[in-house]
């Protein structure tokens, strides 16, 4: 591959979906033409999100100096290993979620433009994936924002405008934070390009005002990652859009955050400053366990997944705040399997919710007498969460723990191993409810399922047994994925690899 | 003057916070407005205020004359202000439509999604 | 609202404000002015039209959907980056063509990103506009 073919392959990720959402707006009221054309996009973007990881693997990190212009004055997209891995998962998502909408979307949402909304938050979430500039960042996280928001806000029922309200107040307010903290570094350094920010942080008299940059960073990212004290608009919001958009946000939206997290505080900021390592770990303490906790209250599918999200979040903020290459790698194989498994749980519970017309667990029943093939589906994904062996989740959760105890913090490493124990508590309450438990009355809503052709039913389950497929193979293969992880996490402690590829070897 | 819009930034970002934290839907949009024009502002002041000397390099010189006002900060805020733009329009219609459907300007009316079910 | 006063002013306004904002759009490029403001002076004099005549009539008077204009917008901020690639350079590598054209100068690549912004602004303006008028049903 020449040069050229390579820095083409790194702009697909963000070209490609802008361009299957032009095509889509010029087709706006034909709904047939804009389903096909996003199962081609979707498939397109897995298809290109594997050979960008290919040639990321064997050529190394890749850097794209837009416009011709000068390193580190231009914008830069950056793809290194973790930015390979994440855009590849994001293109898994997008293909599976193509598939999953064609079902699962009524026909009144996809006339409001569902179809072109979702592949420009695909290109917002590859963008934020691939920069390497700080205030480009910020323009990719408002891109993947505003499509959000819409998406979330879509059919306009009352309980998703007051999801909406909550879910856009704080995530403008953390683009705020994230803004200021963006200009005020800005002035202490005179750059934005992260590489170069890298360097001239270090040069910086007063560091002081630096760990005030960096905590504001913190601030903002722990909102769009819904970390303690500030994740409250993810449970408000995420159980009321159409359940693709649920599932879309659940695997990629706050794992976003996450990602410019492990991006800013390993490249950008002192890897072994203490402050900030034992702040993150109190953080991700709590998260984890309020997280937990609020599932076992709830008693609605979707929430208590919602919850779920937060309390798994917390403990790839812990992986990121044990600050060892090791745990790097734990956490990016734990951010892998999450999005996957948790993509999968949220498919689930909206092919109960077609079975059934309802999301709430008391209502729910008698689904594994009727349905066992969905019931194995659920019950490998549950499994997975939880983190039985010999699922990919054990080895996240061992990595993360393990981790833990190389360094010797064994207070979280406790907390982390007590929530696991919760989390499978909260997943045997949904099977319990939903699938063990006596039918109570078949209700009208299922009537109309048994009249749903077959070929729509393999439709709406198929993008579930793909997702459970990968789980599977994640797992048989965990070595192997771990392996690649451990590379990264080397990448990620080191920062020098990345400085040398965007600034050149000095 | 840099003084002076210090504080101002600062008056803004506490104003808006404030409002934000307030119980009626005007004023948490409001409130958001205010912040982003808080941040706006600070990034403005960054790039230093000088009257009337931009930053451009005379010829034969390898660099401007000092002092000289950044024009970076400046690019980043006309891109933050549309961006904004985008956000608060899409934000209004937003809550007038959450406002229409609740029929109340109270946050604390907002409870469906808090409720167990 | 239905005033004569402002009717009649916007009839004349409608076209004034349109040419100016094709002329804040094309000194854009080494003058204060570009494709954003362009645009919202453009989407500006279409609000003036509905707030005279009502939002069906400047519905009427635009005579395709909003939509479209955003389409067309991204198009053309997509074509000029990668006009580019026709030359093997990075995306949204500047072009420009080798001799003056009387009137608009020296024609490059950026002038269509610009002309995009425009689009893309007047098509998001309206289509909030319109919305935002549009009344909800409980």
């Amino acid at each position: 591959m020449t040069k050229f073919d390579i820095e083409l392959l790194v702009l697909l990720p963000i070209l490609l979906p802008l361009a299957f959402a032009i095509v889509m707006l010029f087709a706006w009221n034909n709904l047939q033409f804009q389903r096909v054309m996003n199962l081609v996009a979707g498939s397109v973007g897995f298809i290109v999100s594997i050979v960008l990881f290919s040639t990321i693997y064997v050529n190394g990190i890749q850097v794209v100096a837009i416009g011709g212009w000068k390193i580190p004055y231009g914008i830069v997209l950056v793809a290194d290993n973790f930015s390979a891995i994440m855009v590849l998962m994001s293109g898994l998502m997008g293909f599976a979620v193509a598939f999953y909408s064609i079902v699962t979307v009524n026909k009144k949402n996809e006339q409001h433009f569902y179809y072109p909304l979702l592949q420009i938050l695909l290109m917002g979430v590859n963008g934020a994936f691939l920069t390497g500039d700080m205030f480009n960042l910020y323009v990719w996280f408002e891109v993947m924002l505003i499509s959000s928001f819409v998406l979330l806000a879509l059919g306009g029922k009352q309980e998703q405008l007051e999801g909406a309200v909550k879910y856009v107040t704080l995530n403008l307010i953390s683009s705020m934070i994230f803004l200021s903290a963006v200009g005020i570094l800005y002035g202490l350094t005179g750059t934005l390009n992260m590489a170069d920010l890298a360097v001239k942080v270090q040069l910086v008299e007063n560091q002081g005002l630096v760990t005030v940059v960096a905590m504001m960073f913190l601030v903002s990212f722990g909102i769009k990652s819904a970390v303690f004290p500030l994740f409250s608009w993810l449970p408000a919001s995420y159980h009321t859009p159409p359940v693709a958009v649920s599932a879309l946000f659940a695997g990629l939206l706050t794992k976003v955050g996450v990602y410019t997290m492990y991006r800013v505080f390993t490249l950008i900021f002192d890897i072994n400053n203490e402050f900030i390592g034992t702040v993150i770990l109190i953080i991700a303490g709590f998260t984890m366990l309020t997280g937990v906790l609020g599932a076992a209250a709830q008693n609605d599918f979707r929430r208590i997944l919602s919850f779920h999200i937060v309390s798994q979040v917390g403990y790839m903020v812990m992986a990121l705040g044990l600050m060892t290459a090791f745990s790097f790698a734990a956490g990016i194989f734990y951010i892998v399997y999450h999005i996957i498994t948790k993509t999968n749980l949220f498919f689930i519970s909206g092919i109960v919710e077609k079975i059934k017309g309802t999301y709430n667990l008391d209502t729910l029943g008698g689904l594994f007498k009727k349905y066992p093939s969905v019931s194995l589906l659920f019950l490998i994904s549950a499994f997975t969460l939880s983190g039985i062996p010999p699922f990919a989740g054990f080895w996240a959760k061992f990595t993360v723990a393990l981790a833990g105890f190389c360094i010797e913090q064994y207070l979280i490493v406790g907390l982390s191993l007590f929530v696991g124990l919760l989390t499978l508590y909260s997943m045997t309450k949904i099977w319990n409810y939903a699938f063990w438990q006596d039918e109570k009355q078949e209700s009208e809503m299922e009537r109309e399922f048994y009249k749903i052709p077959i070929q729509r039913k393999y439709l709406l389950y198929s993008p579930s047994i793909f997702m459970t497929v990968v789980i599977l193979l994640l797992s048989l293969f965990a070595g192997s994925a771990f392996d690649f992880a451990v590379l990264t996490g080397e990448q990620l402690a080191n920062p020098q690899y990345y400085i040398n590829a965007v600034l050149g070897g000095k | 003057m840099t003084l002076l819009l210090a504080i101002v930034t600062g008056i803004l970002f506490t104003a808006g916070f404030y409002l934000v934290l307030r119980r009626s839907l005007v004023k948490v949009i409001f409130g958001l407005m205010f912040l982003g024009h808080a941040a706006n502002l600070l990034i403005f002041n960054i790039g230093r205020l000088t009257k009337g000397a931009p930053a451009f390099i005379l010829e034969g010189n390898q660099t401007a004359v000092e002092p000289y006002a950044e024009p970076i900060p400046q690019a980043l805020i006309l891109t933050a202000i549309v961006i904004g733009f985008g956000v608060q329009a899409f934000a209004i219609v937003l809550f007038k439509k959450a406002y229409q459907m609740i029929g109340s300007d109270d946050i604390h009316s907002l409870k469906s999604t808090d409720r167990i079910a | 609202m239905k005033s004569i006063i402002l009717q009649t002013a916007t009839r004349y306004l409608l076209p004034i404000l349109l040419l100016f904002s094709f002329f804040l759009l094309f000194r854009g490029h080494n003058s204060p002015g570009g494709g954003f403001v362009g645009g919202l002076v453009a989407a500006a004099a279409y609000a003036l039209y509905s707030i005279a005549f009502g939002v069906e009539e400047a519905k009427k008077l635009l005579r395709i959907e909003p939509v479209y204009l955003i389409a067309t917008g991204l198009m053309f901020a997509l074509i000029s980056g990668m006009i580019a690639f026709f030359s093997f350079d990075t995306f949204m590598t500047g072009k420009w063509s080798d001799f003056n054209f009387p009137l608009f100068g020296k024609l490059g690549s950026p002038l269509l990103f610009d002309l995009g912004v425009y689009v893309v602004v007047i098509g998001i303006t309206l289509k909030i506009l319109f919305t935002i008028s549009e009344e909800v049903k409980p």
